[in-house]
Parts: structure tokens; C-alpha cells; sequence
């Protein structure tokens, strides 16, 4: 049985991946500074104070998120992920996406070869209903099918 | 794109200035639409600052594509300050770990050094995250539109300069300073300068900057606070004192939260200004009083392996000391020694400072007498410090939420820290 989500595309994109669900903000920094310092390929989520995706491979994978936290490099380190070719597929927010997570979506989007969808505002509902290794489908509307 | 573009801003959006400037007013404009914005407005500020002042290998990507703005011709408009610098030879390491730092950790520092001289830096003295002291000479005017990035610097020039700029990332803020203008959304306009909290403080003293800070950014997150019961320990006037205490309250709100904009009733700038129509209709109440802020201090994780393991470095200076911080440290310093019968400090101290401000210290008598006590004075940022595995696992003591969070530092108060430091604490 699937769901359809209607969020807004803030990079237009089609992708199909399996979730990795964190129901707290997601912190850039903390969860991608170790996996990019070890060149760890499975980028492996780094964030000890994130119960729901520590050590959880987040390369290739939906990332369903309320939005991210932390610090202000949050931006320049998706960025850097995305250039390394060791992203998420996409990236998914319940809420409106913060300006961090934006400003790195964005400059991946024009100055990396990365092709990682972002839709944001697709309600709680959707946060509350995904769970990990959920199949999802994104489209290049904003519709999120959840499976 | 619906954005309303100024006829310069839209010839460099078409590519007359090159490819990677369309880029760069691209990336602006996406940004900007992301939030609403339906205009860009000049960035006024007469400095800028960015938040990158490091050379992490991991973060290659970064200074390849600065490599490339720069081979475009691409400059920030404005002479800028930059972050504090991440290595100081002054600072107590290992042979293993002056190896992880260089070799591991900032290998591309040279390189990206040699990045901001060409893109516009201020001067070599010009790293620092309080860059908005006045012995360093980046001190926006209320009103001025700024294109910067660091956490603590941004809610500062919001909240007590009453300066305009959004929570950027790193790299966006560049972009900005480049073309020179901002996207007009959130904390640029008067509408998202508006409170959507009220927090009245109920202590019984003054409460600790950084651990008021920490309560009430982990409570409103991103939303903008007005504040109330302050006016008992700061009065009206935005003196050394306060815009110190606010420096550290604010870094405190922006990283255990994500606070850009405090306003503090009666004292700052459009608190003063406006009062309490900067309240949005029907915003909530969150009441501090001394067992709330115990309660968010009991709450801290500590992820040490050995709770009660020694501490064997504690830092005091994130965000960067004021002067006025760094003579006050002193005395009290020197009168713990004295009041426990040592000479020098017990756990090997660093105190964090500006490089301009750093060699004022240097010239008065104050600096003989700290350097007697056996505590260091550096520039270095403490958080670059402990963002490896080496220091990750060192017991480190500091009075800093913006550190205690980003690092497995331990938070203590500073009364604590001084009773610790100076081996009054049993």
C-alpha cells in the first residue's frame, strides 16, 4: 500500500531510494564531518546525539527530515558531500527548508555535477508515516510516494 | 525565475561578466526564491565576514571551486574578516597531534589563506569570530545590510548592532559579498524582525550568559525572542559589559538553537526603539527562572568515556574574548591562585582572543600577570581545535555552550571553571 506526499521541489528531480528517517532536526555538520574526514564510502552518519541515523549509511539514501541544525558551514559541507559524489539521493522536509540545508542544496545543485532532488513543506504526516527502508519515489513536481 | 532584478544584477544573471558569475548570481537568486524574496537589495555594510577560515583536506571541493570564482575574475566587494585560524603554535599538542593537524586535518590552510588575500581579506590580523569588536574594526551600523555566515557574529549584528542579515551558509555569504547584493527575505525585513516569543527572566541573579543563552535558544530554535527581566543586572545602556555578556549570551542562543535575532527589552537597539509592538500577535511565554536553567544544565550529555576522568585542557574564549573579558579573566585568575595557595593554573588553560586584540593585551601589565599564572593566550578557534578524533577524546573543561556543543567539550560555569583552573574545586 502506498502513500503519495505533495511537497515543493526546491531542486526538481526524480530519484527512487530507501529512507533513512531522522524525526529530530539533522545536523549537517556533525553527521557528515567524520564520514568526509575518513573518506568513508557508505558515509556512515557521524552525529553521536542523533540515536535515529548514527552509524547508518546515508550515501544514496532518502533523507526525511523536520529540517537540518547546526552549524553555519552546514551549507559548504553538503556542498562538499555532494561534490565527492557521496550524497543522499534526496533530501526530504516535512517543514519549510531551513537556509542552510538551501543554501548547500543549491550550491550543489549549480556547481557540482550532483543530482540530489530536495522537496520540503510535505507536512508532518509524512515524517510521522516514513519509516527506515521505506521505498521512496520522488518526482520532479514535489510528489513523494512512499512504499 | 520571478525574482525582480536590478538591470546590473540581471546582465550578470544572463552571463555578461562569464559563465561562473552567472553562477554565482544564480545560486543568489535560487536562494532568494527559496524564501520568497522577490528582490535583491545592496549589501551596505562596510566590511564583510566569512565563516570558512580553515583548510580541511576533506573540504578540497570547496577551495577547487574558489579556485575557480577567483580565476573568473570574482572578488568580494567589500574587504572582509574571517574566522578565527585553526592552528597556533602556542597551544599545548602532542607529536601525534601536531601530525593529525597538518597532514590530516589542514592541509589545503596554505592554499586557502592565500584564496582570501586575493579575494579580499582585511588583513592577516583580521581572523576572528567577533570580528564586530571595535579593536578590529568590522562594527556594522544599525540598519546595514550584511552578507555573513558565522552563527555567533550574525545574531551580535541582528540583535545589539541592529544590523540585517540572514542565518547564510559558508560559501552563500561570499557569493553575496561577490555580487554584492542579498536577497530581501527573513531578518532583512521588518516583518521577520518581528518577536515570536516572550521570555521573561525570573532569577534571583544575574544569570550566566552562556547558560541563559543555551535555555532559550534549545526552547524558540530559529524564532526571534523578546525578552524581559533584564533590565535589573543590565540596565539600558549597551556598555563593554553588556555587549560582552550579549556576545556570549547570543553564541549560545545561535548554537544550542538557531537563534539570529534576540531583542532585549529597554536595552537593544529595536527594543528600544519599537518596544513591545516587535511582539507578533498571540506569541507564547517561556518563563526562566534559577530551576529551569538548572534543569537545561542537568541535561547536558557527556560523552566522555571516563565521567571522572582529570580534565586536561580547559578553553575560555568561544566566541573570542573582549579586552575587557581578558582583564577581568585576569584578576580573577590571579586572586583564585592566591586565595588556594598555587602559583600557576592546575589544568593547562588556553584563554581564546582576536589577533588585534591579543596584541593590545600584550601591552599593558595585565599580560605579565597572566602569563605568570601559566595560561595561554591564543587566536586559535577552539572548535577547529576539537573537531578531530586526537583532541575529540582529551577531557576538556570550558564555560562555552557554543563549544560544549559542536565538540565533546565539558560545560562547566564559569565560577566553576576558575575554582577548577585554579585548584580551588575539590
Amino acid at each position: 500500500m502506498s502513500k503519495v506526499f505533495h511537497g515543493r521541489p526546491v531542486v526538481p528531480g526524480d530519484c527512487t531510494a530507501k529512507a533513512a528517517v531522522s524525526h529530530g532536526g539533522f545536523n549537517t555538520l556533525a553527521s557528515f564531518q567524520k564520514p568526509l574526514m575518513f573518506g568513508d564510502k557508505m558515509v556512515k552518519c557521524g552525529d553521536q546525539n542523533n540515536a535515529e541515523l548514527y552509524r547508518k549509511p546515508l550515501a544514496d539514501k532518502a533523507l526525511c527530515m523536520p529540517m537540518t541544525i547546526g552549524s553555519t558551514t552546514g551549507g559548504m559541507v553538503l556542498f562538499t558531500v555532494c561534490a565527492n559524489g557521496k550524497h543522499p539521493a534526496c533530501l526530504l522536509f516535512s517543514k519549510h527548508i531551513d537556509s542552510l540545508a538551501a543554501s548547500g542544496a543549491i550550491l550543489a545543485a549549480n556547481w557540482t555535477d550532483a543530482d540530489m532532488p530536495v522537496v520540503d513543506q510535505l507536512g508532518d504526516e509524512f515524517l510521522e508515516y516514513v519509516k527506515d527502508g521505506m521505498k521512496i519515489s520522488v518526482s520532479g513536481d514535489g510528489t513523494v510516494t512512499v512504499d | 525565475m520571478s525574482m525582480t532584478l536590478t538591470p546590473e544584477q540581471q546582465a550578470m544573471l544572463s552571463g555578461e561578466q562569464g559563465e561562473t558569475m552567472a553562477k554565482v548570481m544564480k545560486t543568489l537568486v535560487m536562494y532568494g526564491e527559496t524564501f520568497g524574496a522577490e528582490k535583491m537589495v545592496p549589501i551596505t555594510s562596510e566590511y564583510g565576514h566569512t565563516v570558512i577560515s580553515f583548510g580541511i583536506g576533506a573540504m578540497k571541493p570547496v577551495y577547487d571551486l574558489y579556485d575557480k570564482l577567483i580565476e573568473a575574475g570574482a572578488r568580494s566587494r567589500q574587504k572582509f574578516s574571517a574566522d578565527p585560524l585553526p592552528l597556533d603554535k602556542n597551544i599545548p599538542t602532542t607529536l601525534m597531534q601536531d601530525i593529525v593537524f597538518k597532514k590530516i586535518m589542514y592541509p589545503e590552510q596554505k592554499r586557502y589563506e592565500a584564496q582570501l588575500r586575493t579575494l579580499g581579506l582585511m588583513n592577516d590580523d583580521a581572523f576572528t569570530c567577533a570580528c564586530y569588536l571595535p579593536e578590529i574594526g568590522n562594527s556594522p551600523k544599525k540598519g546595514d545590510v550584511l552578507s555573513w555566515a558565522e552563527s555567533s557574529a550574525v545574531v551580535y549584528a541582528n540583535s545589539v548592532l541592529g544590523a540585517r542579515c540572514n542565518r547564510n551558509s559558508g560559501m552563500l555569504e561570499m557569493m553575496g559579498s561577490i555580487a554584492g547584493c542579498a536577497p530581501y527575505f527573513g531578518f532583512l525585513t521588518d516583518d521577520g524582525r518581528k518577536a515570536d516569543w516572550i521570555v521573561e527572566v525570573k532569577c534571583k541573579t544575574k544569570p550566566e550568559a552562556q547558560l541563559l543563552g543555551s535555555a532559550i535558544g534549545m526552547k524558540v530554535m530559529e524564532k526571534v525572542p523578546y525578552i524581559k527581566g533584564m533590565e535589573q543586572w543590565l540596565g539600558t545602556e549597551l556598555n563593554s559589559e553588556n555587549c560582552a555578556y550579549l556576545k556570549d549570551f547570543g553564541a549560545a542562543t545561535a548554537s544550542n538553537g538557531a537563534v539570529g535575532l534576540y531583542h532585549i527589552a529597554d536595552l537593544t537597539p529595536e527594543a528600544k526603539e519599537l518596544g513591545e509592538s516587535l511582539i507578533r500577535e498571540g506569541a507564547p511565554t517561556y518563563v526562566v527562572d534559577d530551576a529551569e536553567l538548572e534543569r537545561v544544565k542537568a541535561g547536558y550529555p557527556c560523552v566522555w568515556k571516563d565521567l571522572d576522568a582529570a580534565p586536561k585542557l580547559c578553553f575560555i574564549g568561544c566566541p573570542h574574548l573582549t579586552i575587557e573579558q581578558l582583564h577581568d579573566w585576569t584578576d580573577k585568575v590571579c586572586s583564585g591562585l592566591k586565595a588556594n595557595g598555587q602559583k600557576k593554573v592546575v589544568i593547562p588553560t588556553v584563554f581564546t582572543t582576536a589577533p588585534a586584540i591579543l596584541k593590545e593585551f600584550k601591552k599593558t601589565p595585565d599580560w605579565k600577570r597572566l602569563k605568570r599564572t601559566g595560561v595561554v593566550l591564543s587566536y586559535i578557534c577552539p572548535l577547529m581545535y576539537m573537531n578531530n578524533p586526537l583532541c575529540g577524546k582529551q577531557p576538556v573543561i570550558t564555560c562555552s555552550n557554543k563549544l560544549r556543543t559542536y565538540t565533546t567539550a565539558r560545560y562547566y560555569s564559569s565560577g566553576d571553571i576558575l575554582e577548577m583552573i585554579t585548584g580551588g574545586a575539590k
